[in-house]
């Protein structure tokens, strides 16, 4: 988009990634994977958890000028690891448990030690469960298509 | 005008518990859920995010609950929750070319690439009623997947882009939109600022200034160019990180009109532009939108303004029903200051009127004696 105009480099590209899938996993699957480390996470809140809005761009006509469709709930959380990685989260909602969650999961995935592991058990998973829920609603869809006929008329001259 | 009273705090009490108690219905009847709401009122719960000016299905549920199913009741709630938000982000513009389609039609293109997708739609039903739904415990088949995958739905307006047959709609992104949540709207007002209010605005108010525009009041000759309804990502660029990250997705409905123009001057003959775009499957309001954007493009694009559609400060000050119902039902307040005045004064006016009428009858009787 138009504020990315130097390309990111491959960490950012990775981080990108799993903030965004982060934000989109239910909560229950992020509690689950707190419980699955080898030791809870230890952290400190660099901004508790707070719920705002969002305000929604859009473009006339999809490609126009921009202008504000409306609004949207967002919440936001930071938090700092006791090795000292920290972590983000901006997450749709108002669910202030699953941005803290999503924040010390970036913050995990930061780390070396855990990435390879994390990406294997949450955030590869979270893709496909994503993936394969916009594959069966785009297949469900597909099925609606239609092809219509054009019928000549003018059939009482 | 109306002014202040006291008293009355014991009747408002249990005007609001009678209030509660019918809100609730007949207790041997379970309690409606927000879950139930969230998905069994789709569209209600879109319409009051829409015109609430705020995605949150949890609080649109929430909010008809509260307010009965009475669905301005419940924009009014999330209108006036919303105020209590601290604006935290701006989005980058949503990408409708992305869009995951659930919904895709064209009334100008029979075969266009991506195809026509109806989606779940009410077109093509009877519109009779389902007396099978009444019975509860209704299951309906599953729809099968198609193997063929959707393929790419290029815009409409692209196509005739491509050929130079319709006005471009690019732009540079230089200064920020007008937001009417912060700045009063002024007249005349630039297209971004009329979308903004045009998306809050109540359906029906837009319905039936775009059904005026095809009833011959601004004849804009609209056809619905491309429609389509799906989610797109929603993404920011937080400081903290300079570069974007996905916070969700939403659904959303775009309508595109394209219209008529006979050129002008300066302008070759060629189609012109609609917008229409709203949370959720909003797809009549979308429709609405596209309609009345385009009759209020009269002004820049040098066509004659004579109807009330294309009147930008009727149209826009009159749209929102937060303002409307407000000002209407304001009438339900106390007025007994106003009134009184008004009462003294056409006391006075009647006796005035009746001294004149007395004179004037006895003014015939004198010259009929005469």
């Amino acid at each position: 988009m138009s504020a990315t105009a130097t390309p990111l480099s491959a960490d950012q590209q990775a981080r990108q990634r799993w903030i965004g899938l982060l934000a989109e996993t239910p909560l229950p699957v992020l509690e689950a994977a707190v419980t699955a480390l080898p030791q809870p996470p230890r952290y400190t809140f660099l901004r508790t958890p707070e719920t705002g809005s969002a305000l929604v761009r859009a473009r006339s006509g999809g490609t126009g000028s921009r202008f504000n469709l409306g609004e949207m709930t967002l919440t936001r959380c930071a938090v700092r690891l006791d090795s000292g990685l920290t972590g983000f989260s901006w997450v749709a909602g108002r669910d202030r448990r699953h941005a803290e969650l999503a924040a010390v999961f970036d913050a995990l995935m930061q780390d070396p030690a855990l990435s390879d592991s994390l990406d294997r058990t949450l955030i590869t998973p979270a893709e496909q469960r994503r993936d394969a829920a916009r594959h069966s609603t785009a297949a469900k869809a597909a099925a609606t298509r239609v092809d219509f006929f054009t019928l000549v008329r003018g059939e009482n001259e | 005008m109306y002014v202040a009273v006291k008293g009355g705090e014991k009747a408002i009490d249990t005007a609001h518990q009678l209030l509660a108690e019918q809100r609730r219905g007949d207790a041997a009847v379970p309690e409606l859920t927000l879950e139930q709401i969230k998905n069994q009122m789709t569209l209600a719960v879109d319409r009051v995010m829409t015109e609430g000016s705020l995605y949150d299905r949890d609080l649109a549920a929430l909010a008809i609950k509260q307010a009965r199913g009475d669905l301005m009741e419940a924009i009014f709630l999330l209108r006036a929750y919303r105020t209590t938000l601290p604006r935290l982000a701006t989005t980058e513009p949503l990408d409708t070319d992305t869009m995951r389609i659930i919904r895709r039609i064209s009334a100008t293109f029979k075969d266009l690439p991506g195809g026509q997708v109806l989606g779940p739609t009410f077109d093509y039903t009877h519109r009779l009623l389902d007396f099978a739904l009444a019975a509860e415990g209704d299951t309906p088949v599953p729809v099968p997947a198609d193997a063929a995958p959707l393929e790419a739905c290029p815009r409409v307006t692209a196509l005739l882009n491509a050929e130079g047959l319709i006005e471009p709609d690019t732009a540079a992104d230089d200064a920020d939109p007008g937001d009417i949540t912060r700045e009063p709207p002024l007249y005349p007002a630039d297209r971004a600022v009329r979308l903004q209010t045009l998306a809050r605005a109540d359906e029906g108010w837009l319905l039936a200034l775009g059904y005026s525009t095809q009833r011959g009041y601004a004849k804009s000759h609209p056809f619905a160019g491309e429609i389509r309804i799906g989610s797109v990502d929603v993404e920011i660029i937080p400081e903290e990180l300079g570069f974007p990250v996905r916070i969700g997705s939403i659904e959303v409905a775009e309508c595109e009109m394209i219209n008529q123009f006979k050129g002008s001057k300066t302008t070759p003959p060629q189609f012109t532009r609609g917008y229409g775009l709203t949370f959720g499957h909003g797809e009549r309001k979308a429709m609405s939108m596209a309609l009345v954007d385009r009759a209020l493009r009269a002004r820049e694009l040098g066509e004659d303004i004579t109807a009330p559609a294309q009147d930008e400060e009727f149209v826009l000050s009159h749209g929102d029903t937060v303002e409307s119902s407000g000002f209407t039902q304001h009438l339900k307040l106390p007025h007994y200051v106003d009134f009184q005045s008004e009462l003294v004064a056409v006391r006075a006016l009647r006796a005035e009127y009746e001294a004149r009428r007395r004179a004037a009858q006895n003014g015939e009787q004198e010259s009929r004696n005469d």
